[in-house]
């Protein structure tokens, strides 16, 4: 492919390839400060090609393939190549990986122990993690948490944060305009913009942290907490896993014991400034 | 050197593992993954050196492999519970079966449905066993219905509806409708037993139906795991029994594959290695086209040689279909798009 | 009416793990995971390794439990045996 690039996110290397060269330089504006090895073999491929040689000039859009393809997606304007990398390296890591169970799933960390917060699209994981990031905790990911079926760590995989609508203007607000990417706007999923994760962040990236509360968050709707149990919450971090049935007793294993060793709530909010709050409170007791 | 002849330069032997550049891993594990042989690969460089990251994927892939084998063996024994009940036979073909062996070219195997063969008179009871135990169709459009009913070779595809696994139901080798019609009969009688009371095919058919569908059925897809199967499969039973190749090639007459069957072996020779007794070591000026076709494979994990890609499609229906009927399905199939 | 019989998985292929309310059964030969609920492990349990049927597993838990035999249990206990089976835990005998 006439453009490329590399990298390594948590214990996945990224190489990507693109028949343009605006989403290579956009990906290496987001990644230029996370650490590189050029002599490691890729672990998952992505590529942004042209359906046809002619579409790369001619209305030029670009699909998403590698080493998994999803047959009938539709192809996104090189205006968003941006996003389409990024979804790129979403599927190949979501269909493909298999060293630890996949969760669908934002974390933060503090004093080496985890928050993992598990939601679909919406449910406000991403944007939490991002503020919590800016405000002591260390973002371990916003999308997708490891979790090692050896040690039952939680592995971080802190890419750069996708921050949708409204979440723009909040985490505009307090970080630098250097941390933030170019505004996506009105892609299939409303105005996008990537947030950089903090130099810290990124240096601790191989750190593992032992997972010491799970969340399920719902934005909107009254400030509520509910204590889940634990065979709830094996069951709804099925639905949240990737790889969980491939993994096969390995994935049950590590499942069995998240969930027994890690208490778990059902928490909505209205905001994110009382969805901070209702974590910290939860995180004092749940280390205590 | 592209990275589909280093992937099965690896494989035969033929380079070191240790000579591999980065650049040429990127290449190799992206063409493994497109032809489904990652795990494969995985399995044949298990003891060899290779960098870390690589060493990590590699058991990463082997692992995944013995999961989806014990789940493609579940759906056997699922099948089994299903049919046997009502007395109704059948033989594991394909993956499934190399597995239910313990044959080497199902180690790292990637296995996607379930293919049985069972005798023609039984496809209706099977059809009804199989929906009474949780299976059903996968939903498509009348003409593909009666498209598989009538000219194909197996049952529409079945669904399990909660293990969302696939079956299919198979009661020839090839389509009704293809040009060779092997004995289908004769396969399910000479079937054997697997150690875990599976029917599967004889050596000698096994191998029949590997090269058949490597060649007469024509798209070549997935060609270079069928010829690795073909390549393994032939090598442990020649190694097992001294008259296997003169029984392949009497058996492979009385199937109407005898030169489906020759290709494969010389192919085998070409890519992987293979050792070719007095008979079948020739050189035929045709084999060329396949070749490129398998190898067509770049270091992005892209089918390389467009052309060639739509000419094997072509040829594809060539085979299974009457000219007239070849042209309307074209027909057909256009129009929905 | 008939009786069916039924054996259950072997022990060694059930990877059995009770979290609160539920159980969680892991089958070693399907890689399956199963969300069961009572009387599912108990039924299993009641099977051990031997051939049951509904009646006798019926037995086996009204003494177990120090119940009175209700006679709906065994009708109650066969439907649940058809869902086992469903599922692959236990196999017509």
């Amino acid at each position: 492919m006439r453009y490329a690039t590399r990298i390594a996110v948590g214990p996945v290397q990224f190489r990507i390839g693109s028949d343009w060269r605006a989403p290579i330089a956009a990906l290496e504006r987001l990644y230029a400060g996370y650490p590189r090895d050029d002599a490691r073999a890729a672990d998952a491929t992505v590529r942004l090609f042209a359906a046809r040689p002619w579409r790369r000039w001619l209305r030029p859009s670009v699909h998403i393939g590698g080493d998994f393809t999803v047959p009938d997606a539709l192809p996104l304007p090189l205006s968003m190549g941006l996003l389409a990398a990024e979804m790129g390296m979403n599927l190949q890591v979501a269909l493909g990986w298999r060293r630890h169970l996949l969760l669908h799933a934002s974390a933060v960390a503090r004093d080496g122990r985890a928050l993992v917060m598990s939601g679909e699209s919406g449910s406000g994981k991403s944007t939490l993690a991002a503020l919590l990031g800016e405000e002591g905790w260390r973002l371990m990911g916003d999308e997708f948490t490891l979790v090692d079926p050896v040690s039952g760590d939680a592995l971080a995989f802190p890419r750069a944060v996708s921050l949708k609508n409204a979440a723009i203007g909040e985490v505009a607000e307090r970080v630098a305009p250097g941390r933030l990417g170019p505004l996506l706007a009105r892609t299939p999923k409303g105005d996008i913009r990537h947030l950089i994760p903090r130099a810290e962040a990124i240096a601790a990236m191989h750190e593992p942290a032992r997972p010491a509360l799970i969340l399920f968050p719902r934005f909107g709707g009254e400030a509520a907490v509910e204590p889940m149990g634990e065979g709830e919450a094996f069951v709804r971090l099925t639905e949240a896993s990737t790889n969980y049935v491939a993994l096969g007793e390995a994935g049950f294993a590590t499942l069995a014991r998240l969930v027994r060793e890690t208490p778990a709530f059902a928490v909505s909010y209205p905001d994110s400034a009382s969805g901070r709050a209702l974590v910290e409170g939860l995180w004092a007791e749940a280390v205590r | 050197m592209s990275a589909a002849h280093t992937l099965v330069d690896l494989l035969a032997g033929r380079r070191d593992a240790a000579t591999l550049g980065r650049g040429e891993w990127d290449g190799v594990i992206s063409a493994a993954r497109a032809e489904a042989m990652l795990a494969t690969l995985a399995h044949r460089l298990a003891d060899a050196t290779v960098p870390p990251a690589v060493a990590a994927l590699f058991a990463d892939q082997r692992a995944a492999a013995a999961t989806a084998r014990q789940q493609a063996l579940w759906e056997a024994e699922m099948a089994r519970r299903a049919l046997a009940p009502r007395g109704i036979e059948f033989v594991l073909l394909k993956g499934t079966a190399y597995a239910a062996a313990g044959l080497s070219c199902s180690e790292g195997r990637q296995i996607g449905d379930l293919d049985i063969l069972v005798i023609a008179p039984d496809v209706r009871r099977a059809e009804n066993a199989l929906l009474n135990a949780g299976w059903e169709w996968v939903k498509s459009d009348p003409y593909d219905d009666h498209y598989y009913r009538e000219y194909m070779h197996e049952l529409p595809p079945l669904i399990h509806k909660t293990r969302d696994r696939m079956i299919d139901v198979h009661h020839t080798i090839l389509p009704r409708t293809h040009r060779i019609t092997p004995d289908a009969l004769a396969m399910v009688s000479d079937a054997v037993r697997s150690h875990d009371g599976f029917a599967v095919l004889s050596s000698a058919d096994m191998a029949c139906h590997c090269a058949a569908h490597l060649i007469a059925d024509g798209d070549l897809q997935g060609g270079l795991r069928n010829l690795w199967d073909f390549h393994c499969l032939t090598r442990d039973f020649a190694a097992a029994d001294a008259h296997f190749w003169g029984k392949l090639d009497g058996r492979a007459e009385l199937h109407g594959l005898r030169a489906t069957v020759h290709r494969a072996a010389r192919l085998a020779r070409d890519i992987y290695g293979a050792e070719l007794p007095p008979g079948w070591d020739r050189h035929v000026t045709g084999d060329g086209w396949f070749r490129r076709r398998l190898l067509a494979r770049d270091d992005w994990g892209r089918s390389r040689n467009w052309l060639l890609q739509q000419a094997f499609y072509l040829r594809s229906h060539w085979l299974r279909m009457p000219p007239a009927m070849l042209a309307r399905h074209l027909w057909t199939k256009w129009r929905k798009r | 009416m008939a009786d069916p019989l039924y054996r259950a998985a072997p022990p060694a292929a059930l990877r059995v793990e009770p979290l609160g309310e539920l159980t969680l059964i892991f089958d070693r030969r399907s890689m399956q995971t199963h969300v069961v609920a009572p009387p599912m492990p108990q039924i299993l349990d009641a099977m051990g390794d031997d051939i049951c049927s509904a009646a006798v597993i019926a037995e086996r838990l009204s003494v177990a439990f120090d119940i009175e035999r209700a006679g709906g249990a065994a009708s109650i206990i066969a439907e649940r045996l058809d869902e086992l089976a469903a599922l692959g835990l236990v196999a017509a005998a």
